[in-house]
């Protein structure tokens, strides 16, 4: 690889990456980043190799990231010559030979493609390619287009434009989709401010959960004195059940490096530092692997584009706690120290990093960055809503039929997330609520569906943005049982440092795990309002001071749930042990036996055809009858 | 020079200099418990907090580590200021029963313990302000002790919890300690702190033991003195 100085060799990059982003033959891609390799797309990538060898078939097999339906994975796409590109999913290693056989005659038969692609969007050039001139083949007519597809028609892609598209170890692909085009423009036609302003302009508000205006962020680092600054990227995501900056560090890691050069370049930073987690082994292969690219290309070093700018980025690997997500915690780590938060009355973006402006902004927000400047703020800002420009990514987990990773414009109604993008509620049971923000966040109820999807309604509802975590709960979840949940996981992720979040969180855990298991008294609930209040404003970080707000949302639209446990000693969800009896139904029990042979602790008794009876004394309440009973005969109280 | 407002007071002071201490030097009382002035503060212990008005934006900040500025309108005793603080000392007294120094705090803040709180049986008096640590890693130089785990698990003291090889036994840990939560017995010419023991030197004039026999060591190896000009206590020096 040469270094690229010029706009000739960029073009030339992209030739070759178009080259084989879309080549000349047949081409198989596999999906398999993190969410891939765990439905065993490996295995499905051992079995195409090994068929395409048997045959001799001239095809090139490749791997790509996940383009966010997780459900479906392990996905396989194939493209070919002058036909729509092709999605198989839930592939498994016996599926291979079927859809190799599809590949050797160029025609579908049999075993059918979920969804098709006629064409494939450029977003940073602002242009679709078709993958096939003419008419449609006549074999693909009744596969449904990928816009078609419940999930990914309300999605607009901006940050993880490139994930599942392009092979995340080429960074000609990057660059053939526009990639490094805007760092050749923000470098040679644009000065610092104009960035800034730019950036200012599309409104881009920080994707780690904050929300604070990016370009003012930069603006302020910018004016910050010190010779030395950095750009920092948070990869530290630590949510339960969030993975939108893996997915982006795996699959398209170059859209975060560039995004962090053309931001170094507008605040006048020397240095860069990703910060990524050490249980992300494969974000932090992909991004070491990207790096050394960029690096040989010359898009990290001296002279950049012969502009006579300097920069280059190194990654930080956290070991993991929580915490580190919290900005002065992780420049604390960064700096080899634990990693703690430190009081930031005196902002990073002028005393962060080894007391040096800082300035620190999630993987999301930098992914956005490169496509603000090819497209210009104002079409950023045409996507989206009031005060919240562009898109935002969730993963949608839970109990929702759809479980994957979604791109939405902002200002979505939740339900659009939840009914079409995530397919409804699995076993038609009711929606009931939706956590966002992560376990620092809150929980949305079912009576605020309708709620725009943005920085400001979530903050009004009592939740938050967070960095995209969105998990759904049925009518079986207790609310009291999600809260302790939350209020467990931060207990166990609180550094300690500070009292309120210490030894408050702790407190706070025991009076729900006493509620939870039929110990709670009176005046425990206002007593965990009064403590929220104090650590909420007591606690040093954002950790601690968010830490009440499983609690505190759960209260303000649940709070008959809290007296069901605490007064009536009832869960009326069915899920906190000590609240709750088995029986059976004299009625509905059909005396079939088969909850009696499920039953672990073996004490349900009763004869055929007659009404069985459950030992009170022996049940465990671990809720095999109800599930194995087809007569709904087992009562729940 | 920035002026502003404290306890409905107008204040002036050095822009930049820490409100608790601006505070204290205006007769206002703000109780703390990991502030010291020998080490940088961490904001641990969080009863410094007061309520501060900055433009359109009121907040609770820890006094100890805010700086002050123009304008600014503090009040030291507001609802919610004292929420935090009972919150605090509630907290501390559950962690550590056998403190008297929270006792006494809580009797003079007009604060009772929280019945609903277990109370904690195997914390001692350590409330985690972490002075020692500061003391023996800035003051002392050393770094014998420190803090390991997280969260309610976080203790103090040397590296997994061994015998430290670069404790010099000189006892400014338990010196600067709050609660006294470090214990440090001298008897017989023998110091025992952190579970070891260090050989106390006797002054070779009035023959008072007076130091460890390790921390003599280490100041003459960090200032340059030789150990011979350290054989006599400050009193008979």
């Amino acid at each position: 690889m040469s270094t690229i100085k010029t706009l000739e060799d960029l073009n030339k990059a992209a030739k070759r990456g178009l080259e084989s982003i879309i080549p000349s033959k047949t081409k198989i891609m596999v999906g398999m980043s993190t969410s891939g390799l765990a439905s065993g797309a490996q295995e499905v990538y051992d079995a195409l190799a090994a068929e395409i060898k048997k045959r001799k078939l001239d095809v090139v097999l490749c791997k790509t990231s996940a383009m966010g339906m997780d459900c479906i994975e392990p996905l396989v796409e194939v493209i070919q010559p002058n036909r729509p590109r092709l999605a198989y999913s839930r592939m498994t290693a016996k599926k291979v030979p079927e859809v190799i056989n599809q590949v050797a005659k160029g025609v579908v038969d049999g075993f059918k493609p979920t969804y098709r692609m006629d064409e494939e969007d450029y977003l940073c050039l602002n242009e679709k390619k078709p993958y096939f001139k003419g008419p449609l083949p006549n074999d693909v007519k009744d596969i449904p287009t990928i816009s078609n597809v419940d999930f990914y028609k309300k999605q607009v892609k901006i940050a993880t434009r490139n994930c599942g598209m392009i092979n995340f170890e080429s960074i000609d692909e990057y660059v053939a989709k526009g990639g490094y085009f805007s760092l050749y423009k923000a470098l040679t036609q644009m000065k610092p401010e104009q960035i800034i302003d730019e950036i200012i302009a599309s409104g881009l508000r920080g994707r780690g959960g904050g929300g604070f205006p990016a370009g003012v962020k930069w603006q302020t680092c910018r004016r910050a004195h010190g010779d030395i600054k950095y750009v920092l990227c948070n990869g530290d995501e630590g949510d339960p059940g969030a993975y939108m900056d893996r997915s982006v560090m795996e699959g398209d890691p170059h859209s975060i490096i560039e995004g962090m050069i053309i931001g170094a370049f507008a605040i006048g930073a020397t240095d860069g530092f990703i910060y990524v987690r050490n249980e992300y082994p494969l974000a932090v292969a992909n991004l070491q692997r990207a790096l050394d690219q960029a690096r040989a290309y010359g898009f990290l070093g001296n002279n950049i584009f012969n502009s006579g700018f300097n920069f280059d980025i190194k990654i930080g690997k956290g070991a993991g706690a929580f915490v580190c997500g919290e900005s002065t915690a992780l420049m604390t780590s960064l700096e080899g120290k634990a990693g703690e938060p430190r009081a930031k009355y005196i902002h990073t973006v002028e005393y962060g990093l080894w007391n040096r402006p800082s300035n620190l902004n999630n993987v999301e927000t930098w992914a956005n960055v490169p496509a603000i400047i090819s497209r210009g703020a104002k079409w950023f800002s045409s996507i989206g809503c009031k005060n919240n420009s562009g898109t935002k990514v969730f993963s949608l987990v839970g109990k929702v039929n759809n479980i994957g990773l979604v791109e939405v414009p902002m200002g979505i109604p939740l339900k659009d997330i939840i009914y079409e993008i995530g397919g409804g509620i699995p076993g038609g049971k009711k929606f009931k609520a939706v956590q966002t923000g992560g376990p620092s966040g809150g929980c949305i109820p079912k009576s605020l569906e309708d709620i725009s999807v943005d920085f400001d309604a979530l903050w009004e509802a009592g939740s938050m943005m967070g960095s995209g975590g969105m998990i759904v709960m049925d009518e079986t979840t207790c609310m009291v049982d999600i809260a302790r949940y939350f209020i467990d996981f931060l207990e166990f992720e609180s550094c300690g440092k500070c009292v309120p979040c210490r030894e408050g969180v702790m407190r706070m855990n025991e009076i729900l795990h006493d509620i939870c298991g039929g110990k709670g008294r009176p005046g425990d609930i206002e007593l965990l309002e009064s403590m929220s209040k104090g650590i909420v404003d007591g606690a040093l970080c954002a950790l601690g001071s968010t830490a009440p707000n499983p609690v505190l949302s759960t209260l303000k639209y649940f709070r008959d749930e809290y007296t069901a446990h605490v007064r009536d000693k009832k869960c009326p969800a069915g899920v906190c042990k000590a609240l709750i009896r088995f029986s059976v139904s004299d009625e509905k029990c059909t005396g079939c036996g088969v909850c009696l042979k499920k039953c672990p602790t073996e004490c349900i008794s009763g004869e055929k055809k007659k009404t069985h009876v459950i030992d009170q004394t022996e049940c465990i309440k671990c809720g095999v009858c109800k599930e194995s009973c087809k007569f709904d005969a087992i009562i729940v109280e | 020079m920035v002026s502003f407002v404290i306890d409905g007071k107008n204040v002036q002071a050095e822009g930049g200099a820490m409100l608790l201490n601006v505070a204290r030097q205006n007769g206002i009382v703000i109780p703390t418990l990991c502030a010291h002035d020998t080490v940088a503060r961490s904001g641990a212990c969080r009863l410094c907090v007061v309520e501060v008005t900055k433009g359109k934006r009121t907040r609770i900040v820890t006094s100890c580590l805010y700086p002050v500025d123009e304008g600014i309108v503090v009040s030291t005793k507001t609802e919610r200021v004292m929420n935090v603080r009972s919150l605090v000392m509630q907290l501390l007294m559950a962690r550590c029963p056998e403190s008297q120094l929270l006792k006494d705090m809580a009797k003079e803040m007009g604060i009772e313990p929280q019945p609903s709180f277990r109370v904690e049986t195997d914390k001692g008096k350590c409330i985690l302000c972490r002075l020692c640590v500061k003391t023996c890693e800035d003051v002392v130089g050393v770094s014998a002790i420190g803090l390991s785990r997280r969260g309610k698990d976080k203790i103090v003291g040397p590296p997994f919890m061994e015998d430290s090889v670069t404790c010099v036994g000189c006892g400014a840990c338990a010196y600067v300690c709050p609660t006294d939560h470090i214990v440090m017995e001298s008897t017989d010419g023998r110091r025992k702190i952190w579970g070891r023991a260090f050989r106390m030197k006797a002054c070779d004039t009035c023959g008072r033991y007076f130091a460890p026999v390790d921390q003599l060591k280490w100041i003459s190896k960090k200032t340059g003195t030789p150990l011979s000009e350290l054989s006599v206590c400050l009193s008979c020096k």
